[in-house]
């Protein structure tokens, strides 16, 4: 019975362990705004694997919340390159080095 | 069978997100990150959420990717060089996110036991199927409602209120990005 349960439960774990962690590393070694907003998205999705995962056990709550992280990063999408979009006509360039108008 | 299946789609999503972090261009990072997002559509299948599985067809791989490449096509950057940090960077990202892979992955040993286990933090296990019953509620509810069905009565009856606030915050986020993208108002 409990074989037929979650029998995915660890390996998918392990799997948005892995994907969380090389979001990470992309958010640290890019420098370029838009590969960083795309790494935040992969960080996201591997949370949203983590809900799925769990949701086998814990009935569709979980999945409920996949629904509110999808909606808050489309949200998050649209706004951010919002941004992107403005700073980039201001700098002519998406790159972290030269996007530093708040350092002392 | 099916955890073969998952294990070619588990290579497949880590594969691609590593190519994703890893190519030079913005374009081809969105397309790579796009493969990801399809493989792991197909590991939520696998894990009995099919409606979210097509919703992230549909939104992720579909509506926010594409927001992703207009932008990315509209500012036109070119054969942009490499915009990797220096070797410092690099080293502190190997130990950072090698530190933060190697205790996420401590999750790997979980089973549905084990998980139970924990949670009565009694002397003696604790039966995962009586300690799960929701999840088996859901199978159940998937089988008699279909699988939109699971999904929406806890969306509609528990989290109403939140999803009405979503409506909200993707009101404000339009409003947000017309006024942020636009020239003159």
């Amino acid at each position: 019975m409990t074989d037929g349960m979650a029998p995915l439960l660890g390996p998918a774990l392990g799997l948005s362990a892995i994907l969380f962690s090389l979001g990470v590393a992309g958010v640290l070694l890019r420098r370029n705004v838009i590969v960083l907003f795309v790494c935040i998205e992969l960080m996201l999705n591997a949370v949203n694997l983590t809900f799925v995962a769990l949701a086998q056990l814990h009935g569709a709550s979980g999945q409920v919340m996949v629904f509110f992280v999808m909606t808050v990063a489309a949200a998050e999408a649209a706004v951010g390159l919002a941004i992107i979009l403005s700073i980039f006509r201001h700098k002519q360039s998406v790159d972290l080095q030269n996007i530093n108008l708040l350092r002392g | 069978m099916t955890e073969a299946v998952f294990w070619v789609l588990a290579i497949v999503a880590v594969a691609t997100a590593s190519m994703c972090i890893l190519s030079r261009s913005a374009m081809s990072a969105v397309l790579w990150l796009t493969a990801t997002m399809l493989s792991l559509a197909a590991i939520y299948v696998l894990l009995n959420a099919e409606f979210i599985a097509a919703i992230q067809v549909l939104v992720y791989a579909g509506a926010v990717m594409v927001l992703f490449l207009f932008v990315v096509m509209l500012l036109n950057l070119g054969h942009a060089t490499t915009d990797m940090r220096g070797p410092a960077a690099v080293a502190a990202t190997v130990v950072i996110a090698g530190l933060l892979a190697i205790q996420l992955f401590a999750l790997w040993t979980y089973s549905p036991e084990r998980l139970a286990a924990e949670m009565t933090q009694a002397p003696q296990t604790g039966d995962p199927a009586t300690l799960f019953a929701a999840g088996q509620a859901a199978r159940r509810a998937a089988v008699e409602h279909g699988v939109v069905g699971a999904v929406a009565a806890p969306l509609f009856q528990v989290y109403l209120v939140p999803f009405e606030l979503t409506s909200i915050l993707l009101l404000v986020a339009i409003i947000g990005a017309v006024v942020l993208a636009k020239r003159k108002i």
